[in-house]
């Protein structure tokens, strides 16, 4: 995919935005990616170049950056791309059985989009949920507590664009190029909807109230 | 029963809106960034020296004294910067802050700033977690609206910004010098050391990196002083923590104590391992600190404790794992999540752990032999303490533990050529169908 003219003059205010941010420009680089991402959907050589020169650097800095980081994909992946928790504990709390059903289910390798390029698959690392065991991601949200069944019917849903709402978080599932904006640092509206709290994470703070045990100073 | 749990980060979850600035508010918020501010910044400094908070963030260095580490009048800027991008196998407690207080963090942020004289800070948040950062930019934002971010911050001298930063998927970047070249729009990759980030960190000037519940403990101590954090805890590891169970357990989730409460305590709270099974083996602080079994359940949970009963505190993680679970697949797929998210820079943490995962996967299967075991183990000792970071320290913990603990189960494997355990028995529909 190239980046037009036009393209690049809509993105200018954006990218003049992020690297505004920082005290030296090529802390932005990150972002930019995001933010490249989020009109390509992937980070193209055209996105490479892009970034190498808003900020001064070579493509071969800018590439050497893009392929160190595992959300930064070189090719097109699914519009919903679901990240299947396969570390130890997940894995063996059903991650492993979920990504091998889903693949198969699906017929498609990882970060391999279905034919209509609606759903991608790929094994992730530890995403900082383990009391919601197991968990996938899509889009970067969590749906917590999945079996093959549910990840199967997950999938298939996203597939004829039927309304998904994620465990917890936002309300409304964005898109992947919708979440990477989000990432660049352009809210969706979205951070104040959506619940505080799931179950585990409200665990021991409801047992406390039952017991009456209350922080110190009675801060409960 | 007495009183196990101190919730304080936590206390206000159940709020439908405890992440907004009016909540925080509420319920007491922004009171402790007064008090900081009528104090000089080395009285703020020495007041978390005196708290005697250590790092949550699993090294559990003095946060005060990381502070006073940077020099004042170098005429260069300082920077703080959280460290945001929780990781660890098995750490879930830095995400639930994030979408649910990340004003105590924003509150954090501004004392600590003054304390150390920074016009800027920066939160490095996990890129994989989109609503944490939704959060966090909207924090960010009605704290500029509220005047705690900006110039002349409630009239005083401090002007201050805060950038949230979202990563792009790399554990290593939880390493404080590889999250600063990851700042600094470099691939991850760790810095030696010295010169510490209190020397020479973000773009080479003064720098504080500091975990999310590190920073998010500061106005409790701001706020009810240094001698009411150190009534909770042990002697040397003072204060309170979110301890985050997961697993084989009843009721998985955040359990907030002071340091030094057991895992036989927590348990009892958690509803013990699930109905018909037993604990088998245990992580007291995530993937990096090794194995614990059921002898270790009336360890006190504190720094001094664990590490003298061979294991971490780390970021107090603990996972759980029954009877049917396989230790050898566990520590595989530990190995194999360092394997993949080593950086690269030093030899033996990238090819000891490629062969530490060729190695287990031949055991696993029941293809390996036995002297495979005594391969793994010196592999092991040729790479810890050789490798450029922690991060190859900390890959040998699961594995030396377990064969340490569970050796017959690794011989048991190449016995009966395979693995002797039905993974399905394991998960979570198994508990549900049980």
């Amino acid at each position: 995919m190239a980046l037009s003219e036009e393209t690049r003059a809509r993105l200018a205010p954006q990218a003049a935005e992020i690297i505004g941010r920082y005290p030296r420009a090529r802390s932005a680089l990150l972002p930019l990616l995001h933010l490249v991402q989020s009109e390509e959907g992937y980070v193209s050589q055209d996105g490479i170049q892009y970034c190498a020169e808003l900020l001064g650097i070579t493509e071969a800095d800018v590439t050497g950056v893009v392929s160190f980081y595992t959300m930064f994909k070189r090719k097109p992946v699914g519009e919903f791309h679901v990240g299947v928790c396969t570390t130890a504990l997940c894995g063996v709390m059903g991650g492993d059985a979920i990504l091998a059903d889903l693949t198969e289910h699906l017929g498609v390798g990882i970060d391999e989009p279905t034919s209509d390029g609606k759903v991608s698959v790929e094994h992730v690392e530890c995403n900082a949920a383990c009391d919601y065991a197991p968990v996938v991601m899509v889009n970067w949200e969590f749906f917590d507590n999945m079996t093959p069944q549910t990840a199967r019917d997950l999938v298939d849903e996203l597939r004829i664009g039927a309304d998904v709402h994620p465990s917890r978080g936002a309300p409304r599932l964005c898109t992947w190029k919708q979440a990477s904006k989000i990432l660049a640092g352009f809210p969706d509206g979205q951070a104040a909807e959506g619940d505080t709290a799931g179950g585990p994470t409200l665990a021991g703070l409801r047992i406390a109230k039952e017991q009456g045990w209350t922080a110190p100073e009675g801060k409960l | 029963m007495s009183t196990i749990l101190t919730p304080e980060l936590s206390a206000h979850w159940d709020e439908p809106d405890s992440f907004r600035l009016a909540a925080y508010q509420r319920n007491g918020g922004y009171q402790a960034l007064r008090n900081a501010l009528a104090m000089q910044p080395d009285q703020v400094i020495q007041v978390l020296k005196d708290s005697a908070l250590r790092g949550r963030g699993g090294a559990g260095f003095p946060t005060g004294n990381k502070w006073g580490f940077i020099p004042q009048g170098d005429g260069k800027p300082h920077y703080l910067v959280v460290n945001a991008d929780e990781s660890e196998p098995g750490a879930c407690k830095d995400i639930p802050t994030l979408l649910a207080n990340p004003q105590a963090l924003i509150e954090g942020i501004i004392i600590t700033c003054y304390a150390i004289r920074s016009q800027k800070a920066f939160i490095y948040v996990r890129g994989e977690v989109l609503h944490a950062a939704r959060r966090l930019q909207l924090a960010v934002a009605e704290a500029y609206q509220a005047g705690y971010l900006g110039e002349k911050i409630l009239g005083s001298d401090l002007n201050l910004d805060v950038v949230v930063h979202s990563g792009a998927g790399a554990y290593i970047c939880g390493e404080e010098t590889a999250l600063l070249d990851s700042l600094e729009g470099l691939r991850g990759q760790p810095r030696l050391k010295p010169p510490f980030p209190a020397v020479a960190g973000l773009y080479a000037c003064p720098t504080v990196v500091n975990n999310v519940e590190s920073i998010a403990s500061v106005p409790y101590i701001l706020e009810y002083g240094a001698a009411d954090f150190t009534r909770f805890g042990t002697e040397r590891s003072k204060g309170f923590g979110l301890f985050s169970l997961s697993g084989h357990v009843t009721t998985p989730g955040q359990y907030e104590a002071p340091l030094g409460t057991t895992l036989r305590e927590l348990l009892e709270l958690a509803g013990g391992i699930r109905r018909g099974h037993q604990l088998k083996f245990w992580t007291p602080g995530g993937s990096s600190t090794p194995l614990f079994t059921q002898e270790h359940m009336d360890v006190p949970l504190d720094y001094e404790s664990v590490a003298a009963a061979g294991s971490m505190l780390g970021t107090r993680s603990i996972q759980l794992f029954d009877e049917t679970t396989c230790v050898v697949r566990v520590s595989l797929r530990w190995t194999e999540f360092y394997e993949h998210e080593s950086c690269g820079k030093c030899t033996p943490c990238r090819e000891g752990s490629w062969w530490l995962v060729q190695l287990l996967r031949g055991l696993e299967s029941g293809s390996g032999s036995e002297s495979d075991l005594a391969k793994l183990l010196d592999i092991c000792d040729n790479v810890t303490g050789r490798a450029f970071c922690a991060l190859g320290d900390t890959i040998q913990a699961s594995i030396t533990s377990s064969i340490r603990l569970f050796r017959d189960e690794y011989l048991e494997h190449l016995r009966i050529g395979g693995c002797p355990f039905d993974p399905a028995a394991s998960t979570l529909f198994a508990m549900e169908t049980a």
